[in-house]
């Protein structure tokens, strides 16, 4: 299988006053047309890895890494208006809430129609069936009544499944989804990762879910890269999760409640552990 | 007799009834949750109780007394809160020295010093925090010192929101620790409000799941540690909850 | 020296002092590194410096005439000229710079305080209080500045005092509007609910909680204002409402040289400069100051 993304030593710095801070630091990882979790606690430096796929680092943060190859082209070295190209159309990504992804003057109808006609050329008709044929993708029942709606009339559960609708129907060929769901409760959850994940494998496309949850990466993918301090501490197959190695991992497992909880203590994270190692 | 007691409790935000009819009572001593989804009325409960929602009708006890609408400056040493966003629940311009002393300074406690030495070291924070501002902390410390905060007045009761469901997993597990041995220490009665049933199960009795305003059902906690719940919505929420999937169901 | 620095900037204070020191003196270093707000900073300072010391440093008195010496253009002697009573105009800019000064001051101790309390309460309270507090600010923010200003010099009578009394009572509707704007964002936050469950009063709430986190936005518009009063201040100056002769009030100044702008243009001209000095000076400082105490804008760039 060839690589859909191959990232060799990225690099993501901050300026502060006490001099530029490394938030992601060299990291390399390929991904084919499958399904990577990104996993890791706040300040591990996943979502800045998912954002700078995209070079969506605003400055004054700066990217750098020897290669980046997108399909073929490496994206490190193209300019911002050649990325502009790339966003939306070849690779996608979904934020956390919905209610700030959405432009809330436009109905959802416009807004998916939009992200199509953005970077296609579409006849009139066939760009409204192609909006309610992707809405009925996401499992919205009445898709030409909901396309009429604006963004504060529909649920949390809809309104990412709305963005998910337009994330997906310029077709790209790789979708970022930064916890995609954890604004959202448990029971839309599951749906909504249903979806993404059906709609993923259909198209052949590949997947980057970035989220906090281990358990539900787990459950997600097929591949799993442990995120802290910037760097990538273990990769390992969604499946040999609870095999993992390394004490970081370990400890982050160990540190979740279970629903049969009889522990009396949590374990705590030693973080001098693996920092010595 | 009971810490906390509910009934008939109606309560309403603005024009809209959030809680419907909602009885359930809290043995002193005890730890109960009140789990369900976003838009529940499950923060709403807690609000009323501690006076931040003052438009409800029915009734509510503390320790045996009938509560009034609205904040009560008696109620204050029997009964505190904590928040959910420790980004949010501390005043951004003042030292955690000033946090701390503030509710003795209120009630015109003396030996404050000492006071507030003593809740930063209950609450596992060193003593080089003291004089810190809130910007200088991450977020378990300020959980810590919002614990701490709660805690000032000695109360009996704390009313938790959310307490974790802002933190990192690894953090999330030493607040539960910390709440556990707090409660152990100084006998407090908790009122967990969570979406997050595995929280539940470690740190509770009892839980009362709710639905659009209403108690759907009220357990034990060994039932759901068993999935052992008998309301399918109950069910429900516990296989979205990573449970597992029982014969019953 | 060092040593005290590290006192200042250590990240784990063991006293309310050093914390609050420490504190300021992250605002000031931040200030400093400001150049605009350090030039305004400069000019603010040779205000305070030059209307403290204005006797050693004007050569002449203020008031003194020489009517041999009338109009005199800027020399050695008089480096701003004379005016038409053949005072000396560099002496009179320097004692100006107190009558500036003091109009500043007073119109931020009466106006700014006033308010801040009633935005902070308008915002805290909310309802019917809400209501009769804004209207009361929104028929004062209704009517134009100077001419409400000249309403009150005119029920008052021409004078410093009143002329003070009528900025500072137009001056105020604008930081209760602020203040309450302010309020707003942060009424319904957690750390106000806690304090309110620590059976807090609401006039604690307000006085402690409340109004300190309100205080940087007010000081910047208040800085930021300090030309417009600067400016109103010269204006009832200038229309004779204001500080009455011989006082050296800059307006005044500029009003009285009007009559020789055209042949002796430096009657008018040099505290016309000492005005735009001055208010550009606040400007500055105002400026300087919302980098470094409003952490929104801070972000945002």
């Amino acid at each position: 299988m060839t690589d859909l993304l191959s990232i060799r030593n990225l690099t993501v710095t901050f300026p502060t006053p006490r001099g530029p801070v490394d938030v992601v630091r060299g990291i390399s990882f390929s991904l084919g047309r499958e399904r990577l979790g990104i996993v890791g606690e706040s300040g591990s430096g996943k979502s800045m890895t998912g954002r700078s796929i995209l070079k969506l680092i605003r400055p004054p943060g700066r990217i750098s890494a020897d290669e980046m190859i997108f399909d073929g082209i490496d994206l490190i070295r193209r300019s911002e208006r050649q990325m502009r190209e790339i966003r939306g159309a070849r690779i996608s990504m979904i934020m956390q809430d919905p209610k700030f992804s959405l432009n809330p003057v436009m109905t959802i109808g416009e807004q998916i129609a939009e992200a199509l006609t953005t970077h296609n050329s579409v006849t009139r008709r066939d760009l409204r069936n192609r909006v309610l044929e992707m809405l009925h993708a996401v499992r919205i029942h009445e898709p030409a009544r909901v396309a009429g709606l604006y963004p504060h009339e529909v649920s949390g559960g809809m309104g990412q499944r709305v963005m998910i609708a337009m994330m997906l129907i310029p077709e790209p060929d790789l979708l970022i989804a930064d916890e995609p769901t954890s604004a959202l409760d448990v029971s839309v959850q599951a749906q909504v990762l249903d979806i993404i994940e059906e709609l993923v494998a259909g198209k052949g496309m590949g997947l980057i879910l970035i989220s906090h949850d281990l358990n539900l990466v787990a459950r997600y993918c097929d591949r799993i890269l442990v995120m802290n301090g910037g760097e990538i501490v273990e990769q390992c197959a969604a499946d040999a999760l609870h095999r993992a190695q390394h004490p970081y991992t370990r400890g982050l497992l160990a540190a979740i409640p279970r629903m049969d909880e009889d522990r009396e203590e949590l374990p705590v994270l030693d973080r001098s552990a693996w920092a010595a190692a | 007799m009971n810490a906390v007691e509910l009934e008939n409790v109606d309560i309403a935000y603005g024009p809209t009834r959030v809680v419907r009819d909602v009885s359930f009572a809290i043995a002193e001593g005890e730890s109960f949750a009140l789990v369900g989804e976003s838009g529940s009325g499950k923060s709403t409960i807690l609000k009323a109780i501690s006076g931040l929602a003052p438009d409800w009708v029915g009734t509510i006890r503390v320790l045996g007394k009938p509560r009034g609408h609205g904040p009560d400056r008696s109620l204050a040493k029997i009964c505190q809160m904590v928040f959910q966003d420790p980004y949010a629940s501390l005043h951004p311009r003042r030292t955690i020295d000033d946090v701390l002393a503030e509710p003795l300074a209120i009630h015109g406690i003396k030996e404050q010093r000492a006071k507030v030495e003593a809740a930063l070291a209950a609450v596992g924070l060193d003593r080089r925090f003291r004089f810190r501002y809130p910007h200088q902390l991450s977020g378990g410390q300020r959980q810590r010192v919002a614990i701490a905060r709660a805690l000032m007045l000695e109360p009996k009761i704390l009313l938790l929101d959310e307490p974790t469901s802002a933190l990192d997993v690894s953090v999330q597990a030493e607040i539960l620790n910390l709440l556990k041995k707090l409660r152990r220490e100084q006998g407090l009665t908790y009122l967990l409000v969570t979406h997050n049933l595995p929280v539940v199960s470690f740190l509770c009795d009892r839980l009362a799941v709710m639905r659009h305003g209403r108690i759907v059902e009220i357990a034990d906690v060994d039932a759901l540690k068993a999935g052992r719940l008998t309301e399918p919505y109950s069910l429900e929420l516990f296989q979205a909850s990573g449970g597992p999937i029982t014969a019953g169901a | 020296m060092s040593a005290l620095h590290e006192w200042l900037l250590e990240e784990s204070p063991s006293s309310r002092t050093q914390a609050r020191l420490g504190r300021a003196w992250r605002i000031l270093s931040a200030l400093a590194r400001n150049p605009l707000a350090a030039i305004g900073a400069l000019i603010i300072i040779a205000l305070v410096v030059t209307a403290l010391f204005a006797p050693l440093i004007a050569p002449f008195s203020a008031v003194g005439q020489d009517l041999s010496n009338r109009l005199m253009p800027p020399s050695a002697e008089h480096w701003m000229g004379t005016d038409e009573l053949g005072r000396d105009i560099f002496s009179r800019v320097v004692y100006g710079s107190r009558i500036t000064l003091l109009i500043v001051a007073m119109v931020a101790v009466i106006s700014a305080p006033i308010g801040l309390l009633v935005g902070a309460i308008s915002g805290y309270a909310g309802g019917w209080t809400d209501r009769i507090l804004m209207g009361i600010t929104d028929i004062f923010l209704s009517m134009p500045k100077l001419i409400l200003a000249l309403a009150f010099v005119a029920a008052l009578g021409p004078g410093i005092e009143n002329a003070i009394i009528a900025i500072a009572i137009t001056a105020w509707p604008v930081y209760a509007r602020i203040a309450r704007a302010e309020t707003l964002t942060f009424r319904d936050a957690e750390f106000i609910a806690a304090i309110r469950l620590q059976g807090a009063s609401a006039t604690r709430i307000i006085l402690r909680h409340v109004l300190p986190l309100c205080a940087s936005s007010t000081i910047i518009r208040v800085t930021l204002d300090m030309a417009g009063i600067i400016l109103t201040a010269a204006g009832l100056g200038f229309l004779g409402l204001g500080a009455q002769p011989p006082l050296p009030e800059w307006g005044a100044m500029i009003s009285r040289g009007r009559n020789f702008i055209l042949d002796q243009w430096w009657v008018a001209t040099m505290p016309g400069f000492a005005i735009i000095a001055v208010s550009l000076g606040f400007c500055f400082l105002g400026d300087g100051l919302r980098d470094v105490l409003d952490p929104k804008q801070r972000e945002s760039r």
